[in-house]
């Protein structure tokens, strides 16, 4: 196998993550015009999460992401009446300072419980080799999770009745309003997916590097290139996205230093944001 | 009443008097959170059992007067800009007397920037970049060995070991790791050791996969670099997972830390470039051997010390001595005192370059090569396996 080819291969498996990783703020950002500045920390307590529910019950790695998704739909809920719900439909700038106050908080007092080491859980699936290289299992495992998740929530979207409110707010909340939807349920349901999302990537990311409550800001700033390069609001188009990138990691870096990696990055953020404002997945809706 | 009120008051003067009682302030910053944390906890470490050995045992004795010492640091955040307001702070503010450099040469060079300002003394550990000594200093002095000097004792291993190696080269983006690796790929051309890959990546680097492909493509059998605990203990742990085929790791600062052997199967045979080692023999002229001082601070903190914790506690020994041979804490006389250190204390040798071109630069000490092996029991310890004169074992090589 050449080094290429390993190299894409490696793109594509953590590019999924960076797509799930993408989605929740893709989610919120589409439906309530918020862009939320608590993703990376959400990102972040997801690992903690995991790192804690790991060290306590020993268990498969995979099988906690339910309940770290479960306790982030919580956690979205409260945030979301805490922080988001009076500045909803108001200049942008308020839900910025109002979630970047969250973000602000929980890395405070994240640092304060586990200061800035670095943390690993350590849990490891076999992995593939093929000639020289070897392919994490874990990987492996955290590309489908990605990919089970995103199909997951495109399923929640287009085929159930509280999925279906929630593109219908996105698209035109007034007009669902008129319909007989609770809008703010709907923005609450929605704020808790999207946080429920952040937290999930975060756990998938734990097994795969060591971390610490600052991690979240790398994957937040891979989020925001991966949500412009698929148009607000499209989840699934996030995860492809976020392919994409990893592909476009993949290929370039065995012929440039890999601290070229994110000025190539942020010039694909630019000349998305100037050729495909849409995104290259075209209009928004969730 | 009041006459024995100022009887009592008169009492408690003359007898502090007598015992010449005084607080010394010693100002540093720390890395409480931020990249740096590991690190640095160490190093505190070991300025703290060092203060607190001489508070318990009545301070510093010079010119007939003992000297209690005081600490005033901060949380730096791993940070520059926080660096050089703090030790502005530390100074004005808190009117040390004395300083302690913040852990790691970036931070340390811009710490040197303010503290060369006001003319005050600081003793830099856990930074080896000797660029800052070229700038026409005149109060800093330097603990550790210099850059140059880390990566030259693996490279020595390695041309008996195995001279048709196959070298890689990957290392963080920081002055720290450049200022060693620069003079490191110099070196192993003169030592005739083929150096096949060389890449230098982001200090908040995760994700090393790209980097280890291109290391597997390269055919490199020893790979040498890493910068600091978080991404030099990633690395390594990413490495082991793709089942790289190394003969020889050798990182940065890493893997002295005690934490290594969280990384379990992934720490084995990991080298090491130690400024000191707890089997390092050194038979000290001043201060404690190297066995109290490894046993005083494993009974404290419950870890045996890393290199950095040693680096710690011998600056503090420095500055003591130095004092102690001025006979107060005059800054014009202990730095005149540290200019003529030449003292062998458990660290190892210390002493500061004179030279205009460099002052404060370290020139006496030296390091050593050390590597995480498994003991009868399968416990990990670290053992001192060169240069062959010192070791506490045999190089393993292949590591595994």
């Amino acid at each position: 196998m050449s080094g290429v080819l390993a190299s894409m291969i490696d793109g594509l498996l953590v590019g999924a993550v960076y797509g799930l990783a993408a989605m929740g703020l893709s989610l919120i950002w589409g439906v309530m015009d918020v862009i939320n500045l608590t993703h990376g920390a959400m990102i972040a307590l997801g690992m903690f999460a995991m790192y804690l529910l790991f060290g306590a019950l020993m268990t498969n790695a995979y099988v906690l992401l339910l309940p770290v998704m479960a306790a982030g739909l919580l956690l979205g809920i409260v945030v979301y009446w805490m922080s988001v719900h009076r500045v909803v439909g108001r200049p942008m700038l308020m839900s910025l300072l109002s979630t970047f106050a969250v973000n602000m908080m929980v890395i405070g007092i994240g640092t304060a419980i586990w200061s800035t080491s670095p943390y690993n859980v350590n849990f490891s699936l076999p992995g593939i080799t093929i000639g020289a290289y070897t392919f994490t299992g874990n990987h492996i495992a955290a590309a489908i999770g990605a990919v089970v998740i995103a199909l997951a929530l495109q399923l929640f979207l287009y085929h159930t009745r509280t999925g279906k409110a929630i593109r219908a707010v996105a698209d035109n909340r007034e007009a669902a309003e008129l319909m007989g939807i609770s809008t703010t349920a709907v923005l609450t349901i929605a704020f808790g997916i999207g946080i429920a999302l952040a937290c999930t990537s975060g756990a998938l990311v734990s097994t795969l590097f060591p971390f610490t409550i600052l991690s979240g800001a790398t994957y937040q700033l891979k989020s925001f290139v991966v949500t412009i390069l698929a148009g607000l609001g499209k989840p699934f188009g996030a995860l492809v996205a976020g392919v994409l990138l990893g592909l476009l990691e993949g290929v370039v870096t065995p012929f440039i230093a890999v601290s070229w990696i994110p000025l190539i990055e942020f010039g694909l953020f630019v000349v998305v944001l100037v050729a495909f404002p849409q995104g290259i997945f075209g209009r928004a809706t969730a | 009443m009041k006459n024995v009120a100022l009887l009592a008051s008169v009492l408690i003067l003359l007898v502090t008097a007598g015992f010449g009682q005084q607080t010394l302030t010693v100002g540093f910053t720390e890395s409480k959170t931020g990249a740096l944390n590991v690190d640095s906890l160490e190093q505190y470490r070991g300025f703290e059992l060092w203060r607190d050995q001489v508070n318990a045992a009545g301070g510093i004795k010079a010119g007939g007067k003992s000297y209690n010492i005081k600490f005033a640091s901060y949380d730096d955040e791993s940070n520059s800009k926080r660096v050089q307001q703090l030790y502005t702070r530390l100074i004005l503010e808190d009117k040390a007397d004395f300083l302690f450099s913040p852990y790691s040469s970036p931070l340390t060079a811009t710490a040197a920037v303010v503290t060369e300002q006001y003319g005050k003394i600081m003793l830099t550990t856990g930074a080896a970049e000797g660029k800052t000594y070229t700038l026409g200093n005149h109060c800093l002095f330097q603990m550790f060995a210099p850059a140059p000097e880390y990566l030259k004792v693996a490279l020595d291993a390695l041309k008996t070991k195995d001279p048709k190696a196959t070298v890689a080269f990957v290392y963080e983006d920081s002055s720290f790791s450049v200022a060693v690796v620069t003079p490191a790929k110099a070196y192993a051309q003169q030592l005739g050791i083929n150096v096949v890959f060389t890449e230098a990546y982001a200090p908040a680097t995760t994700d090393f996969s790209a980097i280890i492909d291109k290391v597997i493509a390269s055919k490199a059998t020893v790979l040498l670099g890493g910068g600091h605990y978080a991404d030099g203990s990633t690395l390594a742990r990413q490495l082991y997972g793709h089942k790289v085929p190394l003969k020889m790791l050798t990182l940065l600062v890493a893997p002295d830390s005690p934490q290594w052997t969280e990384l379990g199967d992934a720490a084995v045979g990991v080298t090491v470039p130690s400024q000191w080692a707890p089997q390092s023999a050194f038979k000290a002229q001043y201060g404690p051997s190297g066995a109290d001082f490894a046993k005083a601070y494993a009974a404290k903190y419950n870890t045996p010390p890393s290199y950095e914790s040693a680096g710690g506690y011998a600056s503090g020994l420095i500055l003591q001595r130095a004092i102690e041979q001025s006979g107060g804490i005059d800054t014009a006389k202990v730095a005149d005192a540290l200019n003529a250190t030449d003292i062998t204390t458990f660290y190892g040798r210390t002493k500061f370059s004179t030279a205009a071109n460099e002052h404060g630069l370290q020139v006496g000490h030296s390091m050593v090569l050390a590597q995480w092996q498994k003991d009868k029991s399968g416990k990990l310890v670290k053992e001192v396996v060169w240069p062959l004169a010192g070791k506490s074992a045999n190089l393993v090589y292949p590591m595994r």
